[in-house]
């Protein structure tokens, strides 16, 4: 049973990772790129309002480090749990 | 050299490559076939995912969309990416442990039932088609605009050249075409851009370029005072009538937002996406694979606004109040191919350009008959609702780009062999997906079982083959609706195959009837949301008959939030699912087989 319990524990991490990692994923697409551009559009970046940039550059380029970082995330937690691919 | 010459020597390079590489590339068995032997590296599985994802309106579309849309535009910018992140942590890495060929035999599968993997084969083949038609459109409009052929003689190059390296190579040639169309596709956008963002801003970067000020050289180009490009964009915008450029146009908040999610949840649960992961040889290796894809897709999504931008400021700003004999040389070539019209409604002599439409409806020209000025004649009536007099075709934001900033005859070139590679490279994908549907769930699961593997691997030929022609008879005789079918075909994803994969890896209890009624529910709304906007009564097609203000090509959000109401509540209520079905669940959520 208790290879069991290690299965779940692993399991259980990796949702938590995808959990936040969407949340973030959601902040910065539809908070920070559709519902709270237009506020956050007095502020500037370089040239770029700022609601402007996360939806037209900052979501996508947010979206690469999502990824990388999950992947990263995932390779330890394998390794950990000792259920990666030999 | 002419402009002809340089196309057709680019252009017919880049199709030997692909030949050569298909030839290089022969499948020899059904694994070969279907998912290159799961032989890929993650970074080149990502070129060609990026390739693959890429389609001729990524590439010839979509800045022209976002130059004519401003900050509304960017749903489609973040709808095209978003979902890959999706991909990485909620699909790729199950359905790549899980291993078999399709996503139809996937659903089937997890659950235990023909029924549900007719439904998959059946939205997996219609999506694929819809997709695909564009496509080959796609090749014989850059053909004839570019080279000077008949549209059809066009689609049946892109045919012939398809045909090859589908056929042959199946899996394992499209991806390695699919790699170098994606080097040719990303050199041909970029290029472009970095030459004009170092023409207004100085930048080399037109990623930073369109966030920097002018240059003394660009305001020379653009007969403007200094400034932020954003900033000069967003006051001429205005004092033309429309709204600012950066901040949001006709769209209500809640369609953005929906229209963003469908198309975020629909490339999650696009066919022929999906199974590009079946190709990574470990599970690391297709997570990895989701992330080198988004980047190489980032590199041409985050260029694409700067396109927009670019192109904006310098096409008003080099034909807005000048006088028609006096226009730029490309406004004359391209007014040539019936993209751009001019018609002197105030009788000045110069073009005027405000918001609104010049004329009403669908453009039509008299033929031979020359207007005062030497312009072609417009037979569509006129739109007296607004002053401008100027008709602009999307698609000449990246076309014509390269000669509305007077680059060298080679770019231009090359932005036609783009334009070829990112239509063939996504037609391949899609093909493949058809003829897989016909020869391993059709054929080797329901008709035949007892089929060999050579018989399967022809079989898989033959179909690819089929398919191949239906597609390029669509290319010829295009539907009326193709344009129409794009909100259809990621409608249909998101309200079909993305919920019941996702339930189908993270909640066991997922039940077979919960699944199909899930699936039917999920489409048969969606379809018929559409079908009703779209096709029977369009004049209702507007915000206040929608649904809580949602268009048609948002509604696939809440065809699949109810998809997932639907697979639960009928899970509940019915028998869980056997044990070996819960084992197998289990199974796909830990890397190594134990």
């Amino acid at each position: 049973m208790a290879e069991q319990d290690k299965f779940e524990a692993y399991w259980r991490q990796n949702l938590t990772y995808i959990i936040i990692l969407l949340s973030i994923w959601f902040v910065v697409s539809y908070l920070c790129g559709i519902i709270f551009a237009d506020s956050l559009d007095t502020i500037r970046l370089f040239g770029f309002p700022l609601g402007f940039w996360f939806a037209n550059q900052g979501s996508e380029v947010i979206f690469v480090v999502l990824i990388a970082v999950y992947v990263r995330l995932m390779n330890a937690l394998d390794t950990k749990y000792d259920v990666h691919e030999r | 050299m002419s402009i002809i010459a340089w196309t057709w020597i680019i252009v017919g390079i880049t199709f030997a490559l692909y030949i050569g590489i298909a030839i290089w590339a022969k499948a020899k068995s059904t694994g070969e076939f279907y998912v290159a032997a799961k032989q890929i590296h993650p970074v080149l599985n990502g070129m060609a995912t990026g390739a693959d994802w890429m389609s001729a309106a990524s590439f010839i579309s979509m800045a022209g969309l976002i130059s004519f849309l401003g900050r509304d535009g960017a749903m489609y910018l973040m709808g095209w990416t978003g979902g890959y992140v999706l991909l990485a942590m909620l699909l790729a890495p199950y359905l790549r442990k899980y291993g078999k060929y399709t996503v139809p035999m996937f659903v089937g599968e997890r659950y235990y039932s023909q029924a549900a993997r007719v439904v998959a084969v059946i939205c997996a083949i219609f999506v694929s088609f819809t997709y695909v038609a564009g496509q080959m459109r796609g090749v014989g409009v850059v053909f004839s605009r570019f080279l000077e052929v008949p549209i059809n003689t066009g689609v049946m190059i892109g045919m012939g050249i398809v045909f090859i390296y589908a056929v042959l190579g199946g899996m394992k040639g499209i991806t390695y075409t699919q790699v170098a169309q994606y080097c040719v596709l990303i050199t041909a956008y970029l290029i472009p851009a970095i030459f004009i963002s170092i023409m207004l801003t100085g930048n080399p970067i037109p990623q930073f370029g369109y966030g920097s000020q002018l240059s003394e050289n660009g305001m020379q180009i653009l007969g403007t005072s200094g400034g932020y490009l954003l900033d000069k964009l967003n006051q001429i915008q205005m004092e033309l009538g429309f709204s600012a450029y950066t901040s949001g146009g006709s769209k209500s908040t809640i369609d953005v937002f929906m229209i963003t999610f469908a198309l975020m949840v629909g490339t999650a649960g696009l066919p022929h996406i999906i199974i590009r992961f079946f190709t990574t040889p470990t599970i690391r290796g297709a997570r990895a694979s989701a992330g080198w894809a988004l980047l190489f897709i980032a590199i041409l999504y985050t260029a694409a606004p700067a396109v927009a931008s670019f192109a904006r400021l310098n096409m008003i700003q080099t034909l807005n109040n000048k006088s028609y004999t006096e226009a730029p040389s490309w406004f004359k070539n391209w007014e040539k191919t019936g993209l751009v019209a001019w018609k002197d409604k105030n009788g000045d002599g110069k073009i005027q350009y405000a918001k609104g439409n010049a004329f009403k409806g669908k453009l039509a020209f008299d033929t031979n008959a020359v207007g005062p000025y030497g312009e072609r004649v417009v037979s569509t009536p006129l739109d007296e609702t607004s002053t401008t007099e100027l008709y602009i075709d999307r698609d000449i934001i990246v076309l014509a780009n390269p000669e509305i900033a007077k680059l060298p005859a080679w770019v231009i070139a090359l932005v036609a062999a783009g334009g070829l590679a990112a239509a063939l490279s996504t037609a391949a994908g899609l093909l493949l997906v058809i003829a897989s549907a016909f020869s391993h769930d059709l054929i080797k699961n329901v008709i035949s079982p007892g089929i060999s593997e050579k018989g399967e691997l022809i079989a898989a030929r033959i179909a690819a083959g089929g398919a191949v022609m239906v597609a390029g008879y669509f290319g010829i005789h295009p539907p009326g609706f193709v344009a129409q079918v794009v909100a259809f075909a990621f409608g249909l994803a998101a309200s079909s195959f993305f919920p019941v994969i996702i339930m189908g890896v993270f909640w066991k209890r997922a039940t077979k009837e919960g699944a199909i009624l899930g699936m039917l529910s999920g489409i048969i709304f969606t379809a018929a949301y559409i079908i009703y906007f779209k096709f029977v009564s369009p004049d209702m097609n507007k915000a206040e008959n929608w649904l809580w203000g949602i268009s048609p090509e948002g509604i696939g959000t809440i065809g699949m939030m109810i998809n997932f109401v639907v697979t639960y509540v009928v899970s509940k209520l019915t028998k869980e699912p056997p044990k070996e079905v819960q084992d197998m669940v289990a199974s796909l959520r830990y890397p190594r087989t134990m």
